[in-house]
């Protein structure tokens, strides 16, 4: 027993030691894993443009030219998360990944997350919606860049209630995001004097909302809340048309919305739809600019706010490992943290101490068909919700990490 | 009237809806159910054939200009004759093998499919505007029944019922079933058997881009439309019986009705409940409801 304690002690005093002797940069390369949905109903979202972002990224910082070694890998996580962790561990362990980036479906990053934490990396979320990744599942190993479920609902629940929408239905995905979703949303609602008349939880992905459409149409709800993303809320919209939801005097609340959710509709039966992204390709010179640049090599297809969320932490992530001199994860999450953010489509931001990336959010407002100039202009920017009002405040969201 | 805490309207709503669902469903179903009962050929192909279904009507309205009403009779035609080419080149190779070899070939070629409509067009879909004549709905007092619906049940009740017909009730139809059974005896007779099975799968087929069509106006027309589907269908086709044509009708209906109280009652349980009966129907009768032990 005594000398199996001693050689157990021996071997982790040479892990140890082997673990200093180690140059600053592992192996010599930075790599960049982006794990994501490259199949599925978030591929569009995500996907291989979100691995085209970082690519972009790689580039733009000008790796090669520093005489820094930074490789990008990509793999398709399914939506599940067993399948997602298996991928993580595997980099991690196997194939010496330094920085995993994006993730959409929370429940997956949820998984990484942890993971993550365990192996001492760095860990990017960019497609992921749960505000549990900087609450109460914060990691000092997690830093959450694009958006949360908090802004999606503190933008568009507080904006909607304050129209005179004040009695709600969700119609939610039944998993861990659709859950926080819907939670945040109706604590929005609630605060701002609306009352919930009710919920229903659909199967995740869902094909037809006919049935949970009738349920919110007999709720008598002036708004329905779609606490769900990607295909799930492009089949509720055309259905809730179909039903004659809109025409009967209730409206919709798209809580999570992407531009390339509001392609797939068509102007038709999306206009007047409201929603905050944190990000949209034609706010200035610069996100124009890098949109062309991205469209052209993407299929012509414009990147949504997850891509560019990729793209801005992997630009970050390089100049923190550029001034920390290791690709260490916990060291680089904390210079990521210390230093100011400073890229050309979020502009200038910080990264507060539970891992949320801090920026402005937009309530924005479909196009009619008149309005819009051609494919992907879609919007009008309705409202700007300031940087410091866009996301949740530190002291609420139960982040270990926080001194109260 | 309240029915377990459920206004009595909205239940009716409700079944109507789940009726509707499973027009889908029986429309889906029989196409395996024909294609099993004639060719032995488990057709994994199926719900990517769907998807097919909904873009060539995507295609036929965007590059050609050509509605609704003309994709409901040539999409069943362009993907029926994808299916003959499949049949001729493929699958014919595969009848003296296991049911394995034939799953193995579908569901590569399903995944195939899939993935280049995915690299061509994205994964969020693409929008398709329904005919004119099909729009608004009735207020039937207790719920909105969009048109579009009324037309759903009504065509895949037809196009179910006169499949069945002709198959179990025409000369025609002797003709197929015996020539599963015997294929070197009806042969004898001057049936050209190998032409006949090859129009038997493109039919199937046909039958699934039919349903991708109906099916384009109201779902998402995505590459993965077909996939979040066929895993119901096949658990509908087990439950009916393997090649039944009449059981993979009814069950398409009844379990679109199952499916649409489950959605009332507890919505969690909504996709599993389906596999809950096919694991049950499977324990006590593993040939499915109205399938024959062979």
């Amino acid at each position: 027993m005594k000398k199996k304690l001693l050689s157990t002690l021996v071997a982790a005093a040479c892990a140890l030691a082997a673990l200093a002797a180690q140059a600053q940069i592992s192996d010599g390369v930075i790599k960049i894993g982006v794990l994501n949905d490259q199949s599925g109903l978030y591929a569009d979202i995500a996907g291989p443009g979100s691995t085209l972002a970082a690519r972009m990224a790689v580039e733009d910082f000008g790796a090669a030219k520093k005489g820094m070694k930074v490789e990008v890998v990509s793999a398709d996580h399914q939506n599940k998360p067993d399948i997602g962790s298996n991928i993580a561990r595997t980099w991690y362990d196997v194939d010496k990944v330094d920085a995993i980036f994006d993730v959409p479906t929370s429940s997956v990053a949820l998984a990484v997350s942890q993971i993550t934490r365990e192996k001492g990396k760095a860990f990017l979320v960019s497609g992921a919606a749960t505000s549990d990744l900087t609450g109460k599942a914060c990691s000092p190993n997690t830093i959450h860049w694009t958006y949360d479920t908090w802004m999606l609902a503190n933008g568009t629940g507080s904006a909607i209630v304050k129209t005179g929408g004040d009695s709600w239905f969700f119609i939610t995905a039944d998993y861990a995001f659709g859950h926080a979703l819907e939670r945040d949303t109706e604590a929005v609602v609630l605060k701002s004097g609306g009352k919930v008349l009710g919920k229903v939880r659909h199967p995740f992905p869902g094909t037809d909302f006919s049935s949970f459409l009738l349920q919110a149409q007999a709720s008598k709800a002036k708004i329905i809340g779609l606490a769900n993303a990607g295909g799930d809320t492009i089949n509720s919209i055309k259905q809730a048309a179909e039903f004659g939801i809109v025409k009967g005097g209730q409206n919709l609340a798209g809580l999570l919305v992407f531009i390339t959710d509001i392609h797939g509709i068509g102007l038709p039966t999306a206009q007047g739809l409201i929603f905050t992204e944190s990000w949209y390709w034609d706010l200035n010179d610069a996100s124009r600019a890098w949109a062309k640049r991205f469209a052209a090599a993407n299929g012509g297809k414009y990147p949504s706010m997850v891509q560019a969320g990729v793209y801005a932490s992997v630009l970050h992530y390089l100049k923190a490992v550029e001034a920390a001199k290791t690709d260490d994860g916990t060291k680089v999450i904390a210079q990521m943290k210390a230093m100011p953010t400073d890229d050309p489509l979020f502009g200038k931001g910080t990264i507060r101490a539970d891992g949320r990336k801090i920026h402005p959010a937009y309530l924005v407002e479909v196009k009619s068909p008149a309005e819009s100039k051609g494919p992907y202009d879609y919007y009008k920017i309705r409202a700007t919700i300031p940087a410091d009002q866009a996301f949740r405040p530190m002291d609420q969201g139960d982040c270990p990490l926080v001194k109260k | 009237m309240e029915i377990f805490g459920v206004p009595a309207q909205a239940l009716f709503g409700q079944l109507l809806i789940g009726l509707i669902n499973g027009s889908f469903y029986a429309l889906l179903s029989l196409g395996l159910a024909v294609i099993f009962g004639l060719l032995n050929i488990i057709n994994f192909t199926h719900g990517a054939q769907y998807t097919m279904g909904a873009f060539v009507a995507y295609l036929l309205l965007n590059k050609l200009g050509l509605g609704y009403w003309a994709a409901l009779a040539i999409v069943p035609l362009i993907v029926g004759a994808t299916g003959v080419i499949i049949e001729r080149f493929m699958l014919k190779r595969l009848y003296q093998l296991d049911h394995l070899y034939g799953l193995l070939l579908t569901f590569g070629l399903a995944l195939i499919i899939q993935g280049l409509l995915r690299n061509a067009y994205g994964s969020s879909g693409l929008p398709y505007t329904m005919p004119e004549q099909l729009r608004g709905g009735q207020n039937l007092g207790f719920m909105f029944l969009p048109n579009y619906r009324v037309w759903v049940i009504v065509a895949s009740l037809t196009v179910c019922l006169s499949t069945w017909f002709v198959i179990e009730k025409t000369k025609l139809g002797s003709y197929l079933r015996a020539a599963t059974e015997n294929p070197p005896l009806v042969q004898a007779f001057g049936v050209n058997v190998p032409r006949m099975i090859t129009l038997t799968y493109g039919f199937g087929v046909g039958l699934a881009a039919l349903a991708g069509v109906m099916a384009a106006p109201i779902y998402q027309v995505s590459p993965q439309m077909g996939g979040d589907l066929i895993i119901v269908v096949f658990a509908v086709v087990v439950i009916g019986g393997m090649g039944s044509i009449m059981g993979s009708i009814v069950t398409g209906f009844s379990l679109g009705l199952i499916e649409g109280l489950t959605k009332v009652f507890y919505p969690e349980a909504s996709n599993t409940v389906i596999f809950i009966i096919m694991a049950i129907v499977l324990l006590i009768r593993p040939a499915g409801l109205f399938g024959t032990q062979k």
